[in-house]
């Protein structure tokens, strides 16, 4: 391990700690929070009872759904959006300003017009990502050099194939970047959508649980959610290294 | 030399872009051009004249907007034709294949077996003193032997026409003459026409049977020199007297022109 790596794992340990020790001398009352070990041990017995595994299962796959439609919508739009400058240019205002919107304000429009099924909220999670998927491929197209696209018509590549043989593997660790993003805001989107707009996953248990002071239910669910979400993440950005490492980059 | 006997002929060639304030920029051209084949052709111009441009038309990248061009007695407008090669200045390796797939890559289109595809991409790579780098990435490598993987990914397809754009603009003066000494070799090996452009006169007096001398924008044709040097040579040919004869004619057509270029022109 190295010294920084050392020093980010003790300082996420003496937050853990401090926690620990506020919740032992009474700083913190325990129907706010339960202290770090009793959540893990709550986390635990969740898992083993299995209690929460149709909720937990319910929000994983519609978040997978959701950034798996992500990242293909994002990615064949970016692709496409890359050859129409003029529809490109229509659409940027659109891209810059998106998440400056409070999607979550329209909530009751939201269960007007879409009820409470899987389907909204895997929209609202896919509404959510697909923008970062789609504004970071275009800033990974834009840097494809001129002379690899010259070099691959000399070999005779058709427009499709110079876009997915040379240009999207070039954009690729821009892609990642997305693909890191929209990991992150289709989970906000789908946790947010069962919050206010479902009767079952982890948004939903995590919001129930609240309402009825269950502590033992509520921190060890948000520990697992925060544990998924940091995974995957981890996960892309060592890919994305591994890629960039390989331009030296 | 009849249009019909040559390997590359241009007829007429003009080339004009729209212009940023709306009009017409008239780039190159009219050019007429035959290459026997087999021949080692070079153009030297001064900046901006069109030289690039040309290798383009000829590559089938973009179409001429007036006249033709002809290889091997078929048409070229603006269609990639099977059986040319192109090596630019600006580094064309794919980063995110290795040096053995970045050559791989050039039999994309080729009809041959994997098995003798496997083999032939192994021969090449051998042949530019790359195999030790076959499984290497392009950011591993210096600027010239990136420039090998180029003009292996390149020769692997084994081109009867080679376009070389600078390929060794970005390069240092002795790398410079070492590669020259190397497409020589793979010039007499492949038996291929080779068409060069460079913007460096000792470059192209080295390397070329013949040389045709560009103006200013647009590009046209003012002057063509017969080198005669033997088939087989190397760089060792600049100590001979007639190498400095040969750049002299070059910059006596050339020094006018590329005064025009910077606005010295009298």
């Amino acid at each position: 391990m190295t010294r920084v790596a050392l020093y980010r794992v003790l300082v996420i340990l003496a937050a853990v700690l401090l926690l620990e020790l506020l919740c032992a001398i009474g700083v913190i009352d325990r129907i706010t929070m339960q202290p770090p070990h009793l959540i893990l041990r709550d986390l635990g017995r969740i898992l083993i009872s299995g209690k929460q595994n149709a909720a937990i299962l319910k929000t994983m796959t519609n978040a997978s759904i959701a950034f798996s439609l992500a990242l293909l919508v994002g990615i064949a739009t970016a692709a496409v959006l890359h050859g129409y400058r003029a529809l490109r240019e229509t659409l940027d205002p659109l891209f810059a300003t998106y998440y400056a919107i409070p999607v979550f304000a329209f909530y009751p429009l939201l269960i007007v017009l879409f009820g409470l099924g899987d389907a909204p909220q895997i929209g609202i999670g896919f509404m959510l990502g697909v923008v970062a998927v789609i504004v970071n491929t275009l800033n990974g197209l834009d840097r494809v050099p001129r002379v690899l696209r010259k070099a691959a018509l000399i070999e005779r590549l058709g427009a499709a194939e110079v876009a997915l043989k040379v240009a999207l593997p070039y954009a690729a660790p821009y892609v990642l970047t997305g693909a890191k993003f929209a990991v992150a805001y289709t989970l906000i989107g789908i946790i947010g959508a069962e919050f206010i707009m479902s009767r079952g996953g982890m948004g939903y248990e995590i919001s129930f649980a609240y309402n009825n002071f269950d502590n033992a239910t509520m921190y060890p669910l948000i520990v697992l959610i925060l544990a998924v979400s940091i995974s995957i993440n981890t996960a892309l950005s060592w890919w994305e290294k591994r890629l960039l490492a390989r331009r030296g980059l | 030399m009849s249009q019909a006997s040559a390997h590359v002929s241009l007829r007429g060639v003009t080339k004009t872009f729209p212009s940023a304030a709306g009009g017409e920029l008239h780039a190159l051209g009219p050019v007429d051009l035959d290459l026997r084949r087999g021949e080692f052709l070079a153009v030297v111009g001064p900046s901006g004249c069109g030289k690039s441009t040309l290798l383009e038309l000829i590559a089938g990248l973009s179409p001429p907007t007036a006249g033709t061009i002809e290889f091997e007695g078929r048409r070229i407008a603006g269609d990639i034709p099977d059986g040319i090669g192109v090596v630019f200045q600006e580094d064309a390796c794919f980063p995110w294949l290795s040096v053995e797939a970045n050559v791989a890559f050039g039999l994309r289109k080729s009809a041959i077996e994997p098995a003798a595809k496997t083999k032939r991409v192994r021969e090449v790579i051998e042949l530019m003193g790359l195999t030790d780098f076959a499984k290497s990435y392009p950011a591993q490598l210096s600027g010239g032997m990136r420039q090998r993987v180029c003009i292996a990914r390149t020769l692997v397809k084994e081109p009867r026409l080679i376009l070389l754009d600078e390929p060794f603009g970005a390069l240092d003066q002795q790398t410079r003459l070492l590669m020259g000494d190397e497409v020589l070799k793979l010039w007499r090996q492949t038996g291929a026409t080779v068409f060069l452009i460079t913007h460096a006169l000792d470059e192209a007096a080295m390397l070329a049977d013949r040389i045709a001398v560009m103006s200013a924008r647009p590009g046209r044709l003012i002057d063509a020199v017969e080198t005669n040097w033997p088939r087989e040579r190397d760089s060792r040919i600049v100590e001979r007297p007639e190498f400095g004869v040969i750049t002299a004619r070059l910059w006596k057509s050339l020094r006018e022109e590329s005064l025009k270029t910077i606005g010295r022109a009298k």
